[in-house]
Formats: C-alpha cells, structure tokens, sequence
C-alpha cells in the first residue's frame, strides 16, 4: 500500500499558492540542472520583496542564488552574457516598472544576438518579474508592460493566471534555448489550485488552456483577471453560458485554442491588465478577425486598463484597475 | 597557453603578420564600401591594431571578448577567418552569421568572440556575464572587453564593472582611448585626464599604457590575465591610441586637422613593431615586404572569396529567431497573413 501512495504521490497534484508553485519549480530545475542560476535584488538573504525565493539560499549556494546590487543593466546584461556562455540564469528584475533600466541589454542584446548571429548562438535566460496594480504600490511599481516583450521579436513572453500554468511554464521556460520573460502579476501570489508533482510536469510555451467550457461568449484572460474571470462566469452561470481560457502565452499566441473557441460562441471579451490601447487585447482581436471574421456575431470587448498609469490612492486605483465587475458588465453587453 | 607567445621569434612574427592582416582588410573593407560593394556602413580599425593584436595574443584561445562597432581588428586578433568575415560584410550567406550581421555584428562564440556591438557600452555586462559564467563553472578563463572612450559615459559601462570587482570575476575592461567619441573630442567627454584613473571608484588596478605600442598592451593583459585567474578580480586598462580614419567611411571629420592625423600616422603600430624586429635581428627589411604582400593577398583573396559567395534566399529572413519553432514565423511569412491563414489554420 505504501508503495502505491507514493507512486500516486509523484503522478499526483498538491495544493499551493502560485508562489510556491513558482519557488518550487526554481527549486527543482535548480536540483535538476547545474548551470542553472537565480540573480537579482533580493532573492537571496531577503527571499525576494514578494518572498517568491524563500528557502532557495539554504538549499542552494549563494552563488547560485546571487544577491545583486541595484543595477539591472548590469545584472540583466551579465545574464545574457552567461547564457551567451552555456549558463541559464534565471533574472529577476523586482517590478516590471524597472525593465526600462535595463531595456537596452533585452532589445538589443538578449533579443538579437541568435538572429544576427545567423543561428549560432542560444540564449537560455528567464527573466521573472512581477506586474500589476492592485496593492497602492503607485505608477512606478504597478505597470503591466508585458506587451513590449510580447510585440518584441526574439523574446518569448509568458504571463500563467493559475499556480499550475506559473510551475509548468516557469520550468519550460527555464529549459528553453530562447529568452523567455515569465511576468507574475504581484496580486494572484496568494491564490491556490492544484499543481502536478511530478518533478518532469511542464507546461508547453504557447498553449492557452480552457479554464472552465461554455457555449455563450469566450472571456480570453491573463493573470488575476483569468480568476475574477472565472468569478465573473460562475456569478453568470444562471443567464449566460461562458467559456473561460486562460490565455498564458503572449509569444507564441496559440491562435488556434482562441479561434475554435470563437466559432463556438461568435462572442468574446478579452480580458488583460496591460493599458488598452495598442495591448494584448488588440493582438487577440486581430488573430480572431484573421481567423475567424465570420464567427464573430458581435463586436469583440476589451477589458483594461483605459490608458492611464496606476494611480496611488486606493480610489483611484480601483478606478482603472479591471476586476470582475468589469469582465461580468462585458459579458453582458454581449449576451 | 598564451594565443600568441611575445618572447619567441615565431609569436613575434604572427603578431606583426595579424597586425598587417589588419590593416589590409580594413583598407580593402574602405576601398569595397567606398565603391558600392559593401552595404550599410563600415566604421575601420585602422590605426589601432596594436591594442587588439596585443591584447588578444596575451589572452587564451579559450577566452572570451566582447567587442565594438569598430570590430574587424578584435575578429582578426581573435583568429577569425578573413574571407568569412568579409563574405559577411558583403551580407553573404557563407559569412560569419550567414549574412545577417553585417560588419557591426560578426560573431563567432565558439571562438571565444561574443560579438561586434552596434550598441555603445553594451559590451562589458555581456563580459561580465561570460566571465561570471565561466567563474562559476570553474573554468580557467577570462572575459575581456574592448569598449571605447566613448563608452566610459555609459551607466551600464560602470554596471558591469562594478559587478565584476564586487564578485571578484575574470574580467579584464579594454577601453581604446581612439581620441574620438564619433565626432566629438574626448576632453569634451570625459572630465578625466586619464580615463583608467575610472578604476579607482571600483578599487581594481587601472593604467594607462602605450595603444601604438603591442608589446606594452600585450604585457599589460597577460598582467591583467594572471590577476584575473588567481581569483584576484578585473583589471581596467586604457590604451592610447588613435583612429586614423573618420568615425564611419564617409566621415567629413570637421573634429580633427589633418596634422593631427599625420603625427599620429608617424608612431604607426605597425612600423614600429616591424622597425623593431628587424632591428632585433628577427627579420629582415625584405621579410617585413613579404610579410604584409602575403597579407594584402590574403585579404584579396577573401575578397575574392567575398564576390563570389552567395545571396541569402528570402527566405532565410525568417529563420534564426528562435531554437524553438514559433507558428508567427511561418504564418506571416511575407509580410501578412498566408491566403491560407498560415499554419494557424492548418489542422
């Protein structure tokens, strides 16, 4: 019997918050491979400012689980180099609002050298960080800036709404030959579901999943709104039937898990905490209107951020920040 | 094992032999651009081959260096092909990065070379990085960066050397002190007499030396080597050089007198080097003409080669951007959506 609880163990799911689920795929692909590294501010000693690397230090050298100095061009820059030189460093920069410091080094740089070297260099580096409004952390520690990296060429960018999606496409992301920005939204760290064991669970880059199925209108959604979508769809359940996808991948798009879902329910809201203009959404529009033009039975609605940065006091940043009242009114106008 | 050994009469030849390999590619790069063969632009190296030569023969084959935008010099020293490289600066598919580099990004990492840079300063983090990945391998080698004057105002110049002292890496910080940020005067840059007195903030040895002088830069690397390798940090070398030809061909140079450029033309790298071996007794005058007629041919050669290599198919554009296949690639190859919708559509 003891055998077969442990052979269900390994095959099995835990329940853990999407912060362990993070920490913990860290942990096995740094058990798992030697040349990988964690580097940035604080993910040492402090465990990182959201404690997503608690832990790591004691099992690990602090080598391998590199403090930093406050120098993201720096930092970010050395990763690059490292993975330029058969190293896979995973880099946290500490709020995505701090990309701009060491934006440099990722579009010119980590994102260029494979294709302007002709092919013949990988670069196996991820860069976590963490977006997103919702604690009164203000503009400069609040922005959802995913779409640059999604609409630059030469990055992968991946963004799980579920604790199971953060541990399996972290670990893809870590073993990838491509630079890969894995982008953890700052309010979801506490949320819980069921992760996979097993040490060799990863989740393909570029797959979406359908979260819960329905008939009436798709919600496509990223991070915490992936969630309040949800809610929004249970809350509904009596009215209107709704398909919930969980989007996880910006780049690569899967186009196709979209798109049948479209001709299923000719009605979609796209749902994503980045500013609306020129966002995730308006991709996610133009890849149903390619596709699928004449399954559409109603203009497609945009869940957002109306183009302002993320305000200070808590009114204000509940004013802008989408949640699922917003997702359950977009439904609405559709049903 | 040095790449090049100084002390032996065969090093010193090979070192006076790339110097001139130098040279001659580069004038042949000025001469093919300037007649329309070569695409985009060429910025030369002509005048500092002391620094590249120097350094790289003191370092290990195995090391590795980031380069600039004036890079043709560090490949050369570093042991790339010439007729690779140039078949690169003609765009050519048999060209280092299959013709998708160019002269500002020729690269061969299994070289050690991680890349000419068109980006002012990005070279010393990629150092940085190649250094602290090998330190934590554990293997014994270095990461040396050649980066200009210029590249001393950049923040993340200071970056990366802040971090290579604080983790005590392998590194080795190379500015050629050419005179010129692009157009504008070194003095008007920097608020320092000597640009290495910037070692100081980050308490790593630092010095000037003689760039018109390859013994005086390859001693000073082996130096920095040897520090590098005992676990004893980065060392922040300036070397004085010059650029004798304008920032980029074409250059209208409103920023120099000719005069200037001649008396540093008279403490040519190249002479000196030879005047030296010759009156040493390691070769002749003769020696020294044939030395530099085989690298002028060579270099004939590769532009032979260069001519005659082949164009990149269209669709090679779309190839190398990533190791894993991504379906936009294909679905937008050609500049919008495929009639058949692409691969997204394909079931």
């Amino acid at each position: 019997m003891s055998t077969d609880t442990s052979t269900s163990n390994v095959s099995g799911t835990e329940s853990m918050t999407v912060r362990e689920a993070i920490r913990e795929a860290m942990r096995e692909e740094l058990a798992r491979d030697e040349d990988v590294f964690l580097m940035g501010e604080d993910v040492g000693l402090f465990g990182g400012v959201f404690d997503v690397s608690d832990g790591l230090l004691a099992d690990f050298s602090e080598d391998r689980i590199r403090d930093t100095p406050i120098s993201e061009a720096g930092f970010l820059g050395a990763g690059v180099g490292a993975a330029a030189t058969g190293s896979r460093p995973i880099v946290e920069i500490m709020f995505s609002d701090f990309l701009g410091v060491s934006m440099e080094q990722t579009m010119n740089q980590m994102a260029k050298m494979r294709y302007m070297f002709g092919g013949k260099t990988e670069m196996p580096i991820t860069i976590r960080t963490t977006e997103g409004g919702g604690m009164g952390a203000a503009s400069q520690h609040s922005g959802t800036v995913h779409t640059w990296f999604a609409h630059f060429p030469g990055l992968i960018a991946v963004a799980p709404g579920t604790p199971a999606a953060a541990k399996g496409l972290l670990k893809s992301a870590i073993r990838s030959n491509d630079p890969v920005f894995f982008f953890e939204n700052k309010m979801i760290y506490e949320q819980t579901g069921e992760v996979p064991t097993d040490p060799d669970f990863t989740l393909p880059i570029g797959e979406a999943s359908v979260e819960r199925t329905g008939e009436d209108v798709t919600v496509i959604a990223t991070q915490r709104l992936v969630g309040e979508s949800l809610d929004a769809a249970e809350e509904l359940s009596d009215q209107v039937s709704v398909e919930v996808i969980d989007l996880r991948s910006l780049y690569p798009l899967d186009t196709e898990t979209i798109v049948a879902s479209l001709e299923k329910t000719g009605r979609v809201v796209v749902a994503d905490e980045s500013p609306l203009s020129y966002g995730v959404h308006a991709e996610v529009v133009t890849r149903l209107v390619e596709n699928g033009f004449y399954s559409l039975d109603a203009p497609p609605e945009r869940v957002g951020v109306p183009d302002t940065h993320i305000p200070f006091s808590p009114s204000l940043e509940q004013e802008v920040l989408p949640d699922a009242a917003d997702v359950t009114a977009a439904i609405e106008r559709l049903a | 094992m040095v790449t090049i050994d100084i002390e032996t009469d065969d090093g010193q030849r090979e070192i006076l032999r790339r110097m001139m390999l130098i040279r001659a590619f580069d004038n042949e790069a000025g001469d093919r651009f300037a007649d329309g063969e070569i695409p985009g632009f060429v910025h030369l190296y002509i005048g500092e081959e002391a620094v590249g030569v120097g350094a790289c023969s003191a370092l290990e084959p195995d090391d590795y260096i980031t380069s600039t935008h004036r890079g043709h010099g560090h490949c050369i020293a570093k042991g790339l092909e010439t007729d690779k490289m140039m078949a690169e600066l003609y765009g050519k598919r048999e060209g280092y990065c299959n013709g998708k580099g160019g002269s500002m990004h020729i690269a061969d990492v299994d070289a050690g070379m991680l890349g000419a840079n068109g980006i002012v300063g990005a070279g010393p983090p990629l150092a940085t990085g190649a250094a602290l990945s090998a330190a934590q391998k554990g293997e014994d080698r270095v990461a040396l960066a050649f980066f200009g004057d210029g590249a001393v105002a950049q923040g993340q110049v200071h970056e990366a050397i802040n971090l290579a002292s604080t983790w005590g890496l392998p590194a080795i910080f190379l500015v050629e002190n050419n005179k010129f940020g692009e157009g504008t005067p070194v003095e008007k840059q920097h608020n320092l007499e000597n640009l290495s007195e910037t070692a100081e903030a980050y308490d790593i040895p630092g010095f000037t030396v003689n760039g018109m002088d390859v013994t005086a830069v390859y001693e000073a690397v082996e130096a920095a080597r040897e520090r590098a390798v005992n676990g004893d940090g980065p060392t922040f070398i300036e070397a004085d050089t010059y650029r004798y030809r304008g920032h980029f061909e074409g250059d209208h140079q409103p920023y120099r007198d000719d005069d200037d450029i001649e008396a540093w033309q008279r403490r040519c790298p190249i002479d000196a080097f030879a005047n030296r071996l010759v009156d040493a007794g390691v070769l002749t005058e003769d020696e020294v003409d044939e030395l530099r007629a085989a690298a002028e041919a060579e270099i004939e050669d590769a532009a032979a080669f260069a001519e005659n290599a082949t164009d990149p198919d269209p669709s090679e554009a779309y190839e190398d951007m990533y190791d894993v296949s991504v379906p936009e690639l294909s679905t937008y190859a050609g500049g919008s959506l495929r009639a058949d919708g692409g691969s997204t559509t394909d079931q």
